[in-house]
């Protein structure tokens, strides 16, 4: 009796198989970060489940968490993520460890061309070493690191006038850099609506990656290089130059001067936060958040507007975003590919946009409506002509890590001078390069 | 219970002939009763350790499977006397210990003498101030961080309320100054029972006879307190000083909840400086190096006080 | 009335119980913030001053149970009433229920985990510590010594290798895994535990059940077991409550599959924004099982963390 139930069980389990999918059902598991795209990531996948009969899980971590784990599991050799979104300076580790596939063959079986996506993307994202031909991600998600700002606050009179009073212009969107410290400044513990707020929310978290992108947002703007001769890792002078010096002097003087009281150890959730609460008028983060922030019943639509990093010396922006890998330890990696496959389709990346992730295809972009589409598009694509991205290197961890621990030492525990944090970084990186034989 | 046959039985029969009659199979039984336990142990902690200690003689990178490990002999360990970095997390490890155990001692001992007075429902209130002690340390220090919030964070706005400070005017944990107190202050709170419960152990160790006999003797109240209490005490208090001087030199997880290491590097303790080495940098042969370091003298330092330990108690 | 100098007087009394009870009370009040700040609505949870007074919500728990997705206010209007009290309350705040959370999985996970490696350590730490306390065992203290040792070293320390040694087993992110590792750290704490409950249970009731005709392992079984029985369950909820506990090897060792709850509690955060009552509803259930273990076992409270060194 038992042994002819459990052969009718699984007689109906494997016609049901069979039915479903005339190919091989798989399960996917999908590992990004969680936040807003990611769950317009859901919602997109939908359409992949039914038309592939592949199933679709996802492993959505938080950024705090995300480098740290994801890291550790591809590290350990490990099966849970069959696809990845693995942040972009994941790719020189993910590629010299054979942690992704190569996607080459794959592309130009299928007919993908990486022509189709926009050239900064394809760098930042998909190629390992920097700028070949050697690919081992597609672009999924475009994305740096920009402003936003209380547009009611910036509109009322009253404060509009006490600004002029206060510094003899006009209030608006920072020109510069400079002008934006002057902006929060004046924000800053200034009472409206009965609430004390404050300038800025910017980052200082110290765990994973966020001081280091608040600060480069300084860096970049006043021309701060990694190399002097790109390729030779000769960074003395080009990562301690004065106009570095100026700008880590800057960004501190942001985070004294501007920025909520408690605001020691923060990064993207509570820069949000923060905004949200109406506690601050200016708050930078990821552009990936900018649909969800203008959706914002309390603080979004009209009250909300959005600029790229503003420029000092030159233009600048931190660079975000990621490109979507196959995991090499997948045993699903067929299914993958299909899922890829099926990601860079021009109707499918059109949708992608439409529902909060930022494409990064060319037919997307290059679309005349695409400026008009949301209210931050046209800063996107002006931000993403000025990217600029940390080391991708496979040692790009210990690269990071170093800089987290100068820059938190300087900016939020108060120790030396912008010029000691930035020679002691440079005699860190040194030390790693040196330790990888590249020095 | 004495009606039953064997224990009538036990009574009349010599220990050693009942030894005799199974003395051979119980040889075998011990090793197959132990066999287990032994090899899990070398297996998941003395396999390993060997493979620590070779590894710290390398250069490896546990994620970079494909680079050449080499041989560096003791380049590591020359490494770590030279890094200040590993000296900063030792000296943020000392503080937190000195400061812990400083406090828990204080507090712990004042509590066992105040529940040793016996007054009623003392059991209740004993159990409810153990309760913190069990609990998961890392959930209870993400939570902790909510506590400290500036502003909006209830020991802040406690702290505030009775000193007329400005809530917001003080970060527990952003600020250099409070930080390394304010994961003293969450330790304090969480062990401070585990001293208690085990100085409590002592005190009621002590058996009435001796305090009346120094009564007759006209002993003073404070003078029996300290010619009785403590020296019959000390044993147990310095039992609890081992356990939790061991446990907070490994802390990790209460303080990655609540400050990670913050701020700069302000409360990066030992295990969180050789996390951070490990899985973060992953330098596997010179964070192998530290954990030998960290290991020996953590296992130097007890020896050390175990030898305290015992000549206290053979007094 | 009868004069004792060991008594306290009643005045004695009565200001060491007021101070206790202070202490005590001192001590709740973060559990108890965890716990009601778990019945607040987001915006309370995050007021100032912090509010004591507020009318309960479940918005804490169904966010930890849930994932939600923001729509706009057209699609919210275009949808059929909500059908329970969850979704209700997420509407509010202009969302939809997307699906279950990774909370009850992980939950799940610990509980697996907790009850494997406990019955494991329990189980081997029964036999060894029997072995100990019965039989004569060549260097029996310096073994003791050696199990009690494995404890000193830093679990981060004891990760690297096993990390290395977990991916070349395939071991990494498995249940297995973790419990193995587990029962290989809560084993000493049983060992040293049993061996001194069952020091405790005399030797003759075993020798009379031997010359009985019972085999060595009967009188094991059936005699010496039941005896046992307090000190191994008050042993088996120690072995619990630490793996419960961990932290350090779960969030080093594990990713998804085989993660437990503690590495993932701290990581409830809502989309964009920080959620203080989901992060504290998942606190609270989490803490509840321990608090009635901690319960349960306060007689034997003070061996169990001394490791049987202090038996009260």
């Amino acid at each position: 009796m038992k042994t002819l139930k459990l052969a009718a069980a699984g007689a109906l389990a494997l016609s049901a198989a069979t039915i479903t999918s005339p190919a091989q059902a798989e399960d996917l598991t999908l590992c990004w970060a969680a936040w807003d795209p990611a769950n317009a990531l859901v919602e997109l996948s939908k359409e992949f489940e039914a038309q592939s009969g592949h199933k679709m899980s996802f492993e959505f971590v938080p950024w705090p968490n995300f480098a740290d784990r994801i890291l550790n599991e591809l590290n350990s050799g490990g099966k849970l993520c069959d696809l990845l979104i693995g942040d972009s300076q994941w790719i020189g580790g993910g590629a010299e460890n054979g942690h992704y596939v190569k996607l080459n063959d794959f592309f130009d079986k299928e007919g993908i061309s990486m022509g189709d996506f926009a050239d900064a993307t394809v760098y930042a994202y998909s190629t390992w070493p920097k700028g070949t031909p050697n690919y081992y991600a597609l672009p999924a998600m475009g994305d740096a690191n920009g402003w936003f700002y209380r547009k009611d606050w910036f509109a009322r009179d009253d404060i509009r006038a006490a600004f002029k009073e206060k510094t003899g212009r006009e209030l608006g969107e920072p020109k510069t850099q400079k002008e934006l410290l002057e902006i929060a400044q004046f924000f800053q513990g200034r009472e409206i609506d009965g609430q004390t707020v404050y300038g800025a929310a910017i980052f200082t978290e110290r765990g994973s990656e966020g001081i280091t992108m608040g600060v480069t947002g300084a860096l970049y703007p006043w021309g701060f290089k990694y190399e002097n001769t790109p390729g030779k890792y000769d960074m003395e002078g080009a990562v301690n130059s004065p106009e570095a010096v100026e700008a880590l002097e800057f960004y501190k003087e942001l985070y004294k001067t501007a920025t909520p009281p408690g605001y020691t150890n923060a990064y993207m959730g509570e820069s949000l936060d923060a905004f949200k609460s109406g506690q601050v008028a200016l708050a930078m983060n990821w552009f990936a958040f900018f649909p969800g922030l203008y959706a914002d019943p309390s603080t979004g639509g009209e009250k909300i507007d959005f600029f790229v990093n503003p420029p000092q010396n030159n233009e600048g922006s931190t660079l975000g975003g990621q490109g979507i890998s196959v995991v090499a330890y997948s045993d699903k990696k067929d299914a993958a590919l299909e899922y890829i496959k099926w990601f860079a389709q021009p109707d499918v990346q059109a949708k992608w946009w439409g529902l909060g992730g930022y494409s990064a295809h060319n037919s997307v972009l290059n679309d005349p409506k695409f400026p008009e589409s949301a209210p931050f598009a046209g800063d996107f694509l002006l931000a993403m002509q000025n990217v600029k991205d940390f080391w991708q290197e496979p040692a790009y961890a210990e690269l990071l890590l170093a800089m987290q621990k100068r820059l938190h030492d300087y900016i939020v525990a108060d120790q030396g001078t912008a010029q000691e944090a930035l020679d002691l970084l440079v005699e860190d990186w040194t030390e790693i390069f040196q330790d990888e034989g590249k020095l | 219970m004495s009606e039953k046959t064997v224990d009538r039985v036990a009574g009349a029969t010599p220990v050693r002939i009942a030894r005799k009659i199974r003395g051979l199979s119980d040889r075998a039984i011990a090793w197959i009763f132990v066999g287990p336990t032994i090899f899990l142990l070398l297996a998941i902690n003395i396999f390993p350790l060997i493979w620590t200690v070779n590894l710290s003689f390398t250069n490896f990178k546990a994620n970079r499977i494909n680079r050449a490990v080499e041989y560096v002999g003791t380049r590591n360990y020359e490494r770590i006397l030279n890094d200040p970095d590993v000296w900063l997390s030792m000296q943020a490890t000392a503080h937190f210990l000195f400061w812990t155990i400083f406090f828990q001692v204080l507090i712990g001992f004042t509590l066992a003498w105040l529940i040793n007075k016996k007054f009623r429902g003392n059991d209740l209130w004993t159990t409810i101030i153990v309760l913190p002690m069990m609990l998961p340390p890392a959930v209870v220090g993400n939570f902790w961080t909510f506590l400290y919030q500036p502003q909006i964070g209830l020991f802040n706005y406690v702290v505030a309320f009775l000193t007329g400070r400005d809530p917001s005017s003080f970060e527990m944990l952003g600020s250099v100054d409070l930080a390394p107190w304010s994961i003293v202050i969450v330790d304090t709170w969480m062990w401070t029972p585990f001293v208690m419960l085990i100085c409590l152990a002592g005190m009621r160790s002590i058996p009435d006879y001796i305090y009346e006999a120094a009564e007759i003797d006209r002993a003073s109240k404070l003078r029996q307190f300290f010619t009785i209490t403590v020296p019959m005490v000390l044993p147990f208090l310095m039992l609890a000083v081992l356990f939790r001087g061991i446990e907070n030199f490994k802390m990790f997880d209460l303080v990655v909840q609540l400050t990670g290491g913050g701020p700069g590097s302000t409360t990066e303790l030992a295990s969180i400086h050789l996390k951070r080495e490990a899985f973060e940098k992953w330098r596997t042969g010179y964070s192998s190096a530290i954990a030998i370091v960290l290991f020996v003298t953590v296992f130097g330092l007890a020896s050390i006080y175990v030898k305290a330990l015992n000549k206290v108690k053979e007094r | 009335m009868s004069y004792s100098v060991t008594e306290s007087s009643k005045r004695q009394k009565w200001v060491a119980g007021a101070l206790v009870i202070l202490y005590a009370v001192i001590t709740l009040v973060p559990l108890g913030w965890i716990m009601i700040t778990g019945f607040k609505t987001p915006p309370d949870s995050i007021s100032y001053p912090p509010k004591v007074l507020f009318e309960p919500s479940l918005e804490g728990y169904v966010n930890l149970f849930t994932t939600r997705t923001r729509v706009s206010k057209e699609t919210l209007e275009s949808l059929p009433p909500p059908d329970n009290f969850a979704e209700e309350i997420v509407r509010n705040r202009d969302m939809v229920i997307a699906g279950p959370s990774k909370f009850g999985q992980r939950f799940m996970i610990s509980v697996i985990i907790g009850f494997g490696s406990t019955f494991l350590s329990v189980f081997l730490g029964t036999l060894a510590a029997y072995a100990f306390s019965r039989f004569k065992i060549p260097l029996a203290d310096d073994l003791l010594f050696f199990i009690l040792s494995t404890r000193m070293m830093p679990p981060i320390a004891v990760a690297i290798p096993i990390f290395l040694m977990y991916r070349n087993l395939g071991l990494s992110d498995t249940h297995l895994g973790m419990i193995l590792l587990y029962t290989a750290v809560n084993i000493s704490l049983a060992v040293w535990l049993l061996k001194g409950f069952i020091d405790e249970i005399p030797r003759e009731y075993e020798d009379a059940a031997l010359i009985d005709g019972y085999t060595r392992f009967q009188a094991f079984y059936k005699v010496v077991l039941p005896q046992a029985a307090t000190g191994i369950a008050s042993t088996a909820i120690f072995c619990l409550i630490f793996s419960w506990n961990e932290y350090a090897f779960a969030v080093l060792l594990t990713s998804g599959t085989a993660q437990t709850a503690p590495p993932f509690i701290p990581t409830i955060i809502g989309v964009g924004g920080l959620d203080w009552p989901a992060v504290a509803a998942g606190a609270t259930l989490f803490l509840i099982p321990v608090m009635i273990f901690t319960i349960m076992l306060r007689k034997h409270l003070l061996r169990g963390i001394t490791f049987g060194a202090v038996r009260k």
